[in-house]
């Protein structure tokens, strides 16, 4: 009975399979973010001090904001799979667009919050940081920007994947029967919301 | 077609998660505003830790996958934390 199944997909499409390609590469990004995780906690627990007083910088505030922003995000991405599984094509269309707007808006308040560091001077070997600041905050502000850079880097790719999933589904594509571009595009995007979930308390909460 | 594979999340209940998970920000936030010295971290690892617990297992449908999916991504996680366990045994007492 399911054997005759197979026969209907030349192209040898399986949500199973594509499911576990999904999986696999995203234990390597969490073993990619999991290493700068060690690092970080490695240097904070040999600098305490100067990491709690490097983390005053942060503006509490906008890091919250992003953390909702992204929370939101995960959710709306989430229901875009549930609609196209309902056969609702034109609210999952509506829904990954959403995600994508939100994920812009999370790209703008990082704009906004890497300026203020860079007006205060602060950035990767700038002057006032390897003049005034302490070992130990050095390494704060360094984890800081390679980290939420590549967070933010992970947003820019996941935004890039939505446009392919919102093509798909806009030409059909992307169906009830084949909705894996959809569904690992999810994902991909809730690990960015799941790095997010470890970086917010690490680099804003901590003081 | 001759079963229902997938389960259908309904839209309601990732509403539900997405206000747990707003609470628990907020309770985050809320728990490290208070002075508790060195368990600041600690706390606010351990809401992150159920945050992520609630986006892995309804957001990214694990509760609904195979068991071999789920064994899987335990797995990857206790990796790290091995990875974490040791270096720190190395950096006490070396």
């Amino acid at each position: 009975m399911e054997h005759a199944h197979h026969v209907e997909h030349p192209d040898m499409y399986d949500e199973e399979s594509s499911k576990i390609g999904m999986w696999l590469f995203i234990f390597t990004e969490l073993l990619l973010f999991g290493a700068l995780f060690v690092v970080y906690a490695v240097y904070r627990y040999m600098n305490p001090d100067a990491f709690h007083l490097a983390a005053e910088e942060l503006n509490r505030t906008i890091g919250t904001v992003n953390t909702l922003i992204l929370l939101i995000s995960s959710m709306t991405i989430a229901m875009s799979t549930t609609a196209l599984r309902k056969g609702h094509r034109k609210t999952a269309i509506t829904l990954v667009v959403v995600t994508f707007l939100i994920g812009l808006a999370f790209l703008v308040n990082k704009y906004f919050e890497w300026g203020v560091k860079f007006s205060h001077g602060i950035w990767p070997g700038s002057e006032h940081m390897l003049n005034e600041m302490s070992q130990g905050e050095i390494l704060f502000f360094g984890l800081y920007f390679v980290m939420t850079g590549l967070h933010a880097l992970h947003i820019v790719i996941g935004m890039g994947i939505m446009v392919f999933a919102i093509r798909g589904l806009a030409n059909g594509k992307v169906k009830v029967e084949r909705p894996s571009l959809l569904d690992n595009c999810g994902l991909y995007w809730h690990l960015v919301d799941l790095i997010w979930i470890f970086l917010f308390p690490l680099f804003y909460l901590i003081h | 077609m001759s079963e229902e594979k997938h389960h259908i999340v309904p839209y309601r209940l990732y509403f539900i998660i997405l206000i747990a998970l707003i609470a628990l920000t907020m309770g985050s936030v809320w728990i490290t505003s208070i002075e508790m010295a060195e368990y600041t971290v600690a706390a606010a690892l351990l809401f992150a830790v159920v945050k992520s617990y609630l986006v892995l297992t309804y957001f990214m449908h694990l509760k609904y996958d195979k068991r071999y999916i789920k064994i899987m991504v335990g797995f990857v996680f206790a990796i790290f934390l091995v990875v974490i366990i040791i270096t720190f045994l190395d950096y006490l007492f070396r």
